[in-house]
Parts: structure tokens; C-alpha cells; sequence
């Protein structure tokens, strides 16, 4: 059995520590979020100014001054505390933030990922995606294994423009996760989901790895 | 030497010019100057660049100056939600700078800070990179970004003094803060103007020597993209 979202969500969740600032992408990612682990203290930085994400909030509590980098409305903890852009990708490329969780369209070996554009499609931007892999300290990618065709998506080199070079830690798919101690070294098996065999996995992986 | 002007129109007297370079502040539609856009609209003044993270969306925010093809150029990190806008890039209508998020806000805050350029990680191996001056340091390669500097930068408050002393509410501060410093003219439109010594100067985010002009743009009708709740448990 794979695992669906949100349980590559809890997965993703497994890797944060106590006292860690997170920021989550949108998507599976912020799943995440709901999976933190009880008595575990993370807080969650949104890039458009805030540290300290609340949950989203009770109907008569919505305010449009308060939203994520999603631009959906949130809440604020007693915590929480306020910035601007400027100070907020200082936070971000300054190496402060411990822990980031992507999307991705592909990862290669090497640990490049595509995540903002196709070309011939309309372009919408990079946003804060090339700023998040290029400053946090570590980088998981969640993704589905193979794309809507069936095509590996770990693959030998990106394809798709890249968001950054070397950058990628750790990437969980509904089939496995991949992880590599640092940037020189090349990624390992690591995990597999219920049922899911390490041949499944060769057959739907291009990229070269360690088992 | 009196910042407060009656409406947007007449803060924007003699400051708009066909061709001009304009620094927006706002995050999607948060945060947003929304009565100086619309008066930047009302005078038809084209061929514009304009500096901001987002586009709005169709008939909100930029949207209005894209719909009215005002706009020549965006420098921004993020376009989607946005149709006239895909119609007009798609079409070679419009032309298009992407700009990684960080490296935008970090631009426009150089520039307000006499910084011309910078040296970042962000985007080193993209086509960010491309045709930018690389350089190492401690053996890691960062590519030289250029600050910005526009001809005016409009934002949005939420509380001024009479000064010009401005404090921003929540996450509508975003880009605001940077694109403020980053024109040769500030102008600020804000919800409630107080008299000065009524804000502690503790708590000020932008000190009054950037606010050259302002408006009481009250009242707001404050748009929301994504309007996400949850419910309260039943007692």
C-alpha cells in the first residue's frame, strides 16, 4: 500500500524536532502541519511576513491582514510575531529557518529540483521557492514517484528549468523516502511504505541511488 | 510642510509621467494601495513598470492596470489568479521580469538603501543566473542582483501620525515596508491618521522621512483570495 498525502505528510512530519522553525509550501506540505507531533514546540514561518502560523480561523474571526504565503487566512498565537518581506527572506536566506518541506516536479540524483515552471506553459512565478532551497538548512521534497504518465520523477538530470542546484536532503514519495547525510554524497534508500518492494521502487526510479 | 492630501488624484499631482518606473507595496491582495492604483487608473498614464510581488487578480488591484493595458512591464516573483494577465504575457503584450521573492524584497530594500547591487545564493544554477556577474565566496557561488530604485512607490498603512510615522497591521506589512524605501517618492494611503505623540515612537515600522505624501484612504473593503476557517466544536 502507498501512502497517500497525508500520510506522506506524517512522514515528512517524522523529521521535525523540538524548538525547529519550519516553513511549509503549499500542498502536501502543509499537511504537515497537522501532524507535529504532541508536546513537540514547532513554529511555523510564513514568508510573507510572519513567524508563528495559527490554524485557520473560526468563521468570525476572519481578518484579510491576516493571511499565509498560500493567501489563505490563518490565525496568530500568542507567539506569533510580524515582518516585513525584506526581513522575512533575511530569515529565510540568513540560514535561520531549520527546516523546509517542498513540492516538486523532479529531483535529480544530484539533488537539483524543478519545481516552477513548464516550458510552453504559462509561467506564474518562482515566488519564494528558489530563495527557500537556496537558505534553509535542510530541504525535503514531498512528490508523488512517478508523474500523471507513469514517468519517474527522481530522475538521472531535471528536465524542467531548475529552482535550485544541490540543494535537496531528503525526498518522500508514497512509495519510499530517500535521504542523503549531505550534498556530496549520493541519496539512499531508505524507507520503504507497507508493501511497497525495493524493486517497485527501481523499476518507477531513474536516478541513481544507494539501497 | 503638510503630507496629508485630500484624496489619491490630488496625492499624485505632478508625479505621474508615461514610461515611469512604480514600486507597488502588497502580498496577493493583501496589503494592497488600492485607491492610489485606482487613481493611477483614472489618469491614464501608460507604458508603466511596475515593481511588485504579485499582479492582483482580474478587476482587483494591478488586475485594474493590466485590464486597462496601462502597464508595459512587471517585475514580480509570482503572476497566477490572474487571466488578463496570462492573456496579455501569453499574447507578447506584456513583459515580464520573474524575480525570485526574497531577491525582490531584498532589490527594492538595496535600493532604498543606497546598495546598487548584491551578491545572493538565491538562484545560482537557474536561469535566474543567467547573464548575471557570479562570484564565490567561501567556496559556495552567489550571482550580483541589482537594487531597484523607481520614480514613486505607493503603499498601504494601516496607522499614520500627521508626521508620516506609519505602522503597518499584521501580514499586510509584506512588501510595503521595502517598496516604501525604494522611490524617489513615497506615497502612503493608510486607514486612521492620528496626531503626532499618539503612536509610541517604539512602535513605528516606517520612520516619516519616507512618507513624502499621504491619504486617509478609509473606508476599506479589504478583499480576501482564499477565505480558509475551521469550525468550533460543538459545547
Amino acid at each position: 500500500m502507498a501512502w497517500d498525502r497525508n500520510q506522506m505528510a506524517a512522514r515528512a512530519a517524522q523529521e521535525l524536532r523540538d524548538g525547529y522553525y519550519v516553513n511549509l509550501g503549499i500542498g502536501i506540505p502543509t499537511l504537515v502541519a497537522n501532524n507535529i507531533p504532541d508536546g513537540m514546540e514547532v513554529t511555523l514561518q510564513s514568508e510573507n511576513g510572519m513567524l508563528g502560523i495559527g490554524p485557520f480561523p473560526y468563521d468570525d474571526e476572519v481578518d484579510p491582514d491576516l493571511i499565509n504565503a498560500g493567501k489563505q487566512t490563518i490565525s496568530q498565537l500568542p507567539s506569533s510575531s510580524y515582518f516585513d518581506s525584506a526581513f522575512s527572506f533575511g530569515m529565510i536566506r540568513g540560514g535561520h529557518i531549520d527546516l523546509t518541506v517542498l513540492g516538486a516536479m523532479e529531483v535529480s540524483e544530484k539533488g537539483d529540483i524543478a519545481n516552477w515552471m513548464i516550458p510552453g506553459k504559462m509561467v506564474k512565478g518562482m515566488g519564494g521557492a528558489m530563495d527557500l532551497v537556496a537558505g534553509v538548512k535542510k530541504i525535503i521534497v514531498v512528490m508523488e514517484h512517478v508523474s500523471k504518465n507513469g514517468d519517474p520523477k527522481f530522475i538521472p538530470e531535471c528536465t524542467l528549468p531548475l529552482t535550485g542546484m544541490n540543494v535537496v536532503d531528503m525526498i518522500i514519495t508514497d512509495l519510499c523516502v530517500f535521504h542523503r547525510p549531505d550534498h556530496e554524497s549520493p541519496f539512499r534508500l531508505i524507507e520503504l511504505a507497507p508493501d511497497v518492494t525495493a524493486e517497485e521502487v527501481a523499476e518507477k526510479t531513474t536516478a541513481r541511488y544507494e539501497s | 510642510m503638510k503630507k496629508i492630501y485630500p484624496d489619491a488624484a490630488a496625492a499624485l499631482e505632478g508625479l505621474l509621467s508615461d514610461n515611469m518606473t512604480i514600486c507597488a507595496g502588497g502580498f496577493g491582495l493583501c496589503g494592497i494601495p488600492e485607491r492610489l492604483i485606482d487613481a493611477i487608473r483614472d489618469s491614464g498614464v501608460t507604458g508603466l513598470t511596475v515593481v511588485s510581488n504579485n499582479a492582483g487578480i482580474d478587476n482587483e488591484g494591478l488586475g485594474k492596470l493590466l485590464r486597462t493595458r496601462q502597464i508595459r512591464k512587471m517585475i514580480s516573483s509570482y503572476v497566477g489568479e490572474n487571466k488578463e494577465f496570462e492573456r496579455q504575457y501569453l499574447a507578447g503584450e506584456l513583459e515580464v521580469e520573474f524575480c525570485p521573492q526574497g531577491t525582490l524584497a531584498e532589490r527594492c530594500r538595496a535600493g532604498g538603501a543606497g546598495i546598487p547591487g548584491f551578491y545572493t545564493k538565491t538562484g545560482a544554477g537557474t536561469i535566474v543566473a543567467e547573464g548575471k556577474e557570479h562570484k564565490e565566496f567561501d567556496g559556495e557561488t552567489y550571482i550580483l542582483e541589482r537594487g531597484i530604485r523607481a520614480d514613486l512607490s505607493i503603499v498601504k498603512g494601516w496607522r499614520a501620525d500627521e508626521a508620516g510615522n506609519l505602522q503597518f497591521r499584521k501580514t499586510a506589512r509584506n512588501f510595503n515596508l521595502p517598496m516604501a524605501t525604494a522611490g524617489r517618492i513615497c506615497i502612503a494611503e493608510v486607514e486612521e491618521i492620528v496626531p503626532v505623540g499618539t503612536i509610541d515612537p517604539d512602535c513605528i515600522h516606517l520612520p516619516s522621512i519616507y512618507v513624502k505624501r499621504m491619504i486617509l484612504g478609509a473606508p476599506y473593503d479589504k478583499k480576501i483570495e482564499f477565505r480558509t476557517v475551521r469550525q468550533r466544536e460543538a459545547a
